[in-house]
């Protein structure tokens, strides 16, 4: 009876104050992208003067360049891995080295990313693998993957099993039930899988220096370097492009998200 | 039912792939890690002196085994350096955890009750800034408080201070990026819990006279508790070895594990240290990671 009013002011003056905490530095950082001065702080006009000198700036183009690349298609594996993972563990029942396989997924969730970047590079030694594009996407196909496998398997949690099972009972067998209905009703949580892989993949700068090799530094691998030296108009630039990049990403897949909310409610976790 | 397990002989044969990957990309490396921990530091690419070399055979392994030596190991828990980072990273990820506690709370009671249509609309609006770069966020922090930088500015402007405050290279600074950057791993799983809640079992203990504060102490708040223990695993876990924002915003004068691990790593090329590090770290946190993987596994696998 008394639903409408549960908001207490309280519950709003958190709220605004919150998402004022979360947004207000990003929108800051951006807003100065655009300003002419040279000093940061000081408010110089509009201008577009720092994106031009990201343009010409050939090692953080080569390492933009890098980064696309190896988020591209680490996600890519990943969302391959992924998504075959939370088919075995949500449709497989059980199975010999279940209890180790869903630890082995769950555990680089939260691994500190020192731990982890540490353990492969001394795999990729070992191997004698030399250190490059290559490594650096096994590394994020290692992480990724993980997620993927959790958005995908709540997706598969939700689903009405029964929709396999009147397939199955139609005549179809296992595999193209899967790939008639499963595979439709999760797509949405597949496409949202890899977006989330490329951002964190985009994202990542421990894994990366652990993984890469000399001369192949990741995009977040340069602007630390710069960073560490100082705060420069031009990383502002260059951050700005990425927020707008992701921000490309995050409107494409909650496009995908809201293509599918009309065969079920699927709020889309991280 | 005997469709579900027609359907479980091919699910099981997914898992093949992934298996073998992560087995050979996650747990193989943990060996290594373990493996070089226990090796001598040697002046040389790798900088380590391999152990043992499985290719020579058992007589080899034996004597690589007595070669074995907890020297690294001894070392880490002799120097008062590494024993100040372990535990200022305990210290550190408490605070912090807290501190995300206190913050991310009010802010996912607020989501949980506001109407259904906008709430879609809040945990959208705390992803979104989960998707954007780490690094881009504390650097945007950075700006903000340097020492020019717009807080001084508004402090300042405000007669708050008189002359600029020092931010960066505090821990104040530091305690600032972690709840900045760990908020949204906070306030999900709590509005998670919080927006399942029958809001008749808070109204009912209103209706019998309690009040406010009591309604929540009492009946919220408990009901809330596994998302709080989501929540917290979530931010403690990767905070402790954190690396990325202590390295920029904290000063250098008293390091998190994290931060030696990679000191070790990369500056003093001291391989099997930093690994016996990776390893201690893991013990301390082996724990907590159990606690996680059990509260997943239940999330995801016995259905909502």
């Amino acid at each position: 009876m008394r639903k409408v009013s549960r908001l207490s002011r309280f519950n709003v003056a958190s709220l605004a104050l919150g998402l004022a905490f979360l947004y207000l530095p990003i929108l800051i950082l951006v807003i100065y992208s655009f300003n002419a001065s040279r000093l940061v702080t000081v408010w110089g006009g509009w201008s577009l003067r720092w994106y031009h000198e990201f343009f010409n700036d050939r090692a953080m183009i080569e390492a933009a360049w890098m980064s696309l690349r190896v988020a591209v298609s680490s996600a890519t594996i990943a969302t391959l891995l992924g998504t075959l993972s939370a088919v075995a563990l949500s449709r497989g029942e059980r199975f010999r080295g279940r209890t180790l396989f869903s630890g082995m997924l769950y555990a680089p969730l939260v691994m500190p990313e020192v731990i982890t970047g540490l353990s492969l590079l001394l795999l990729f030694v070992a191997l004698n693998a030399e250190r490059g594009f290559w490594t650096v996407t096994i590394a994020h196909t290692t992480l990724t993957m993980c997620f993927v496998a959790v958005v995908v398997q709540s997706r598969l949690g939700s689903l009405d099993r029964s929709l396999e099972e009147a397939a199955m009972d139609l005549g179809c067998d296992p595999m193209r039930a899967f790939v008639a209905v499963t595979l439709p009703l999760i797509a949405p949580a597949i496409v949202a899988g890899w977006m989330l892989a490329f951002t964190l993949s985009l994202d990542d700068l421990v894994i990366a220096s652990f993984t890469t090799g000399p001369g192949s530094a990741t995009l977040p691998i340069r602007i630390y370097s710069e960073v560490r030296l100082g705060v420069k108009p031009e990383i502002n630039a260059i951050c700005t492009l990425v927020i707008a990049l992701i921000a490309v990403v995050i409107v494409i897949a909650s496009l995908a998200s809201k293509l599918s909310s009309a065969q079920g409610e699927s709020a889309a976790p991280l | 039912m005997s469709s579900r397990r027609i359907f479980a002989r091919p699910a099981r044969f997914a898992a093949i792939a992934p298996y073998v990957w992560m087995v050979l990309f996650f747990l193989v490396p943990f060996g290594f890690v373990l493996k070089i921990s226990l090796s001598q530091t040697a002046i040389a690419q790798p900088p380590y002196e391999p152990v043992f070399d499985l290719a020579a055979g058992w007589g080899a392994i034996k004597a690589a085994f007595a070669a074995l030596s907890l020297d690294n190991f001894r070392l880490l828990a002799s120097d008062d350096i590494y024993l100040f980072a372990y535990e200022r990273s305990l210290a550190v990820a408490v605070t912090a955890t807290v501190l995300l506690l206190l913050i991310g709370y009010p802010i996912a009671y607020g989501m949980a009750r506001l109407p259904k249509r906008w709430q879609a609309v809040a945990m959208v609006l705390v992803i979104v800034p989960f998707w954007t770069s780490f690094l881009i966020r504390i650097y945007a922090w950075i700006n903000i408080l340097q020492h020019d930088g717009l807080l001084n500015r508004i402090l300042l402007a405000l007669h708050l201070v008189s002359q600029p405050v020092v931010w960066l290279s505090t821990d104040s600074a530091m305690y600032i990026g972690i709840v900045y950057s760990y908020l949204p791993f906070m306030i999900l799983p709590l509005y998670a819990t919080l927006a399942k809640m029958e809001p008749m079992l808070e109204e009912a203990a209103s209706d019998l006279g309690a009040p406010r504060w009591q309604v929540f102490w009492l009946v919220t708040f408990p009901l809330s508790l596994p998302g709080v223990g989501a929540g917290v695993l979530l931010c403690f876990i990767p905070i402790v070895g954190e690396f990325v924002i202590p390295d920029l915003l904290a000063g250098s004068n008293s390091l998190m594990i994290g931060q030696t691990l990679w000191l070790e790593f990369f500056t003093n090329k001291d391989w099997p240290v930093a690994s016996a590090a990776a390893i201690v770290l893991l013990v301390v946190l082996l724990l907590p990671l159990l606690l996680y993987e059990r509260l997943q596994k239940r999330q995801l696998e016995q259905g909502r």
